[in-house]
Formats: C-alpha cells, structure tokens, sequence
C-alpha cells in the first residue's frame, strides 16, 4: 500500500536534488533545470493530496496552474539567458556582475 | 502491483535527477532530465491525476524541454569547452557547501515528513470517512473541468494575465536591440 508519505519522501529527495544543482551548477541553463526540479517536487505533493479530494479537486487543479506557471516563467528566463549571454559571452552565472555594460 | 511500479517509477525519477546533479555534460543533463519528468507523470497518473501526468508530458516535455534545447543550442560552443575544463564531479570542496545545504535540507524534509504524519491527519480521516477519495473505478476528469470553470475561475484569470504579461515580456526581451533605452 503506497501511503502520502511515500510521495512525501519521494518529493523531499527531488526537491533536495534541485537545491543542490541550483547550487553547484556554473551554468544558467542547468540552474534552471534545478529549479524545475524543485517545481515538481511541489507538483508531485499537491498532486498527492489532491487524492483525497475528490469533490473539489482543489489538489489537480493547482497542479495544473503550476505547471502552468512554471512553463510561463521558464519562457521568460529563457529569453533573459539569451540576452545575457549575447551581451557578455557567457551564461556562468558567477561570472556576470555587471547590471549594465 | 502499483506498489511496484510506485517503487520503479520513484526510483528512475530519483536516479535520474541525481544522473543530473552529477553529470558534467549538458547535453546528457538535460536529456537526462526528459526521463525524470517522465517518471514523474507516471507517479501523477500513479496518484490518481491522469489529466494532470497528461499536461505534464505536453507541456514540459513538449514545451520546455525543447525550450531549453534552443536556449543550449543558441548560446552555444564555449559552453561545451567550458564544461570540459570542469572535470570535477559530485565530491570536490568548491562543491562541499551545496552538497552540505542539500543534504541538511533532505534530512529535516524527511523528519519531518516522517514525524507529521500525513496519513493520520484529521482531514485526511474526514475526506476517508465521506468517501472522498479517488478511486481508479472513477473519472476525474469531468469534475476537474467543472471545477475549474466555476470554484476555480478567480485564479483561472488571473494565470491567464500573467501569461500575457509572461508573452509580452519574452517577446520585449528577445528582440533587436536598436533602440536601446
């Protein structure tokens, strides 16, 4: 029998794998996949208690605005990665400190 | 039978995400990362939320996962011979404080998770106690639609203005820049 908790820990490790890429990586693409991780960690949870609501579907609904969200602000970043790295030649994220050239 | 394929589909995503976390090359990070949302659709429709593992698939993997492809393939070559200098893997000491926060994070998510729980909270009782958990006898999908469009309509509009604003924002970001202000 697979219990709420089982899709807790399950959330709790992908979430913990999305800090650390967030952390460690030196590109702005692969942070963005961390923090796409960590998205879906709080995805999979809201999709985990939406089992037990079954009139409302409160739980699937704001999953779905969730990914909804995450696709918006993946567009957007992904634009602001494209202009960063045409102004300074790279995307390392450590490497650009400069507001304005 | 669903308890192993939870196991199964728990593991590939949980594996997968740690392939990402220690691979060195983008490319394979980011394929790698398809296979992580796949499974994870899986543990959706797992847990009941087939239209929800659906969109997943559509919009993730359909959407920004080939975002992400272009973005790698504009900003292009020195990303590659970047990468390659970098030879160090998962254990090195440049990367000993974020190796330290996550698993600091892991094990108080994990604490807690196990001393919370979820499965004898009050609500969850309540919901079992009138019969309103999911069953897999059941469609989901016509109440979801349903509910969106009436209990839900509020947050429906508001995410659909902040896509707007998100379109118009990418579309300013990404032009020429002639007239730079």
């Amino acid at each position: 029998m697979i219990t709420l908790t089982h899709y807790l820990l399950v959330s709790a490790g992908l979430f913990s794998i999305g800090i650390y890429v967030v952390l460690s990586k030196q590109n702005a693409i692969q942070v963005l996949i961390g923090i796409e991780m960590m998205l879906n960690a709080a995805i999979l949870n809201l999709v985990a208690f939406g089992k037990f609501d079954k009139i409302n579907n409160a739980g699937q609904t704001f999953a779905l605005f969730a990914i909804v969200l995450a696709a918006a602000s993946t567009a957007v970043a992904l634009a602001i990665v494209l202009n960063v790295y045409r102004r300074h030649q790279t995307i390392d994220p450590g490497k650009i400190n400069q507001l304005k050239d | 039978m669903v308890s192993i394929m939870f196991y199964v589909m728990a593991a590939i995503a949980l594996g997968s995400a740690l392939y990402v976390a220690a691979s060195g090359n983008l490319v394979r990070s980011i394929f790698m990362f398809f296979i992580t949302l796949f499974a994870l659709a899986g543990l959706y429709v797992l847990s009941l939320a087939d239209f929800v593992g659906v969109t997943q698939v559509v919009v993730y993997v359909g959407g920004i996962l080939v975002l992400i492809m272009f973005a790698f393939m504009l900003s292009g070559r020195e990303n590659l011979e970047g990468l390659k200098q970098q030879k160090n893997r998962l254990l090195s000491v440049s990367k000993l404080p974020a190796l330290l926060l996550a698993a600091a994070f892991f094990v108080v998510l994990a604490n807690i998770f196990l001393k919370a729980g979820a499965d004898n909270s009050n609500w969850i009782k309540q919901a079992i106690a009138e019969q309103d958990v999911m069953t897999p006898q059941n469609t989901s999908i016509n109440s979801l639609g349903v509910n969106l469009m009436t209990n839900y309509l509020l947050p429906f509009e508001a995410i659909s203005i902040l896509l707007l604003m998100a379109l118009v924002g990418a579309a300013h970001l990404s032009r020429k820049e002639e007239s730079a202000t």
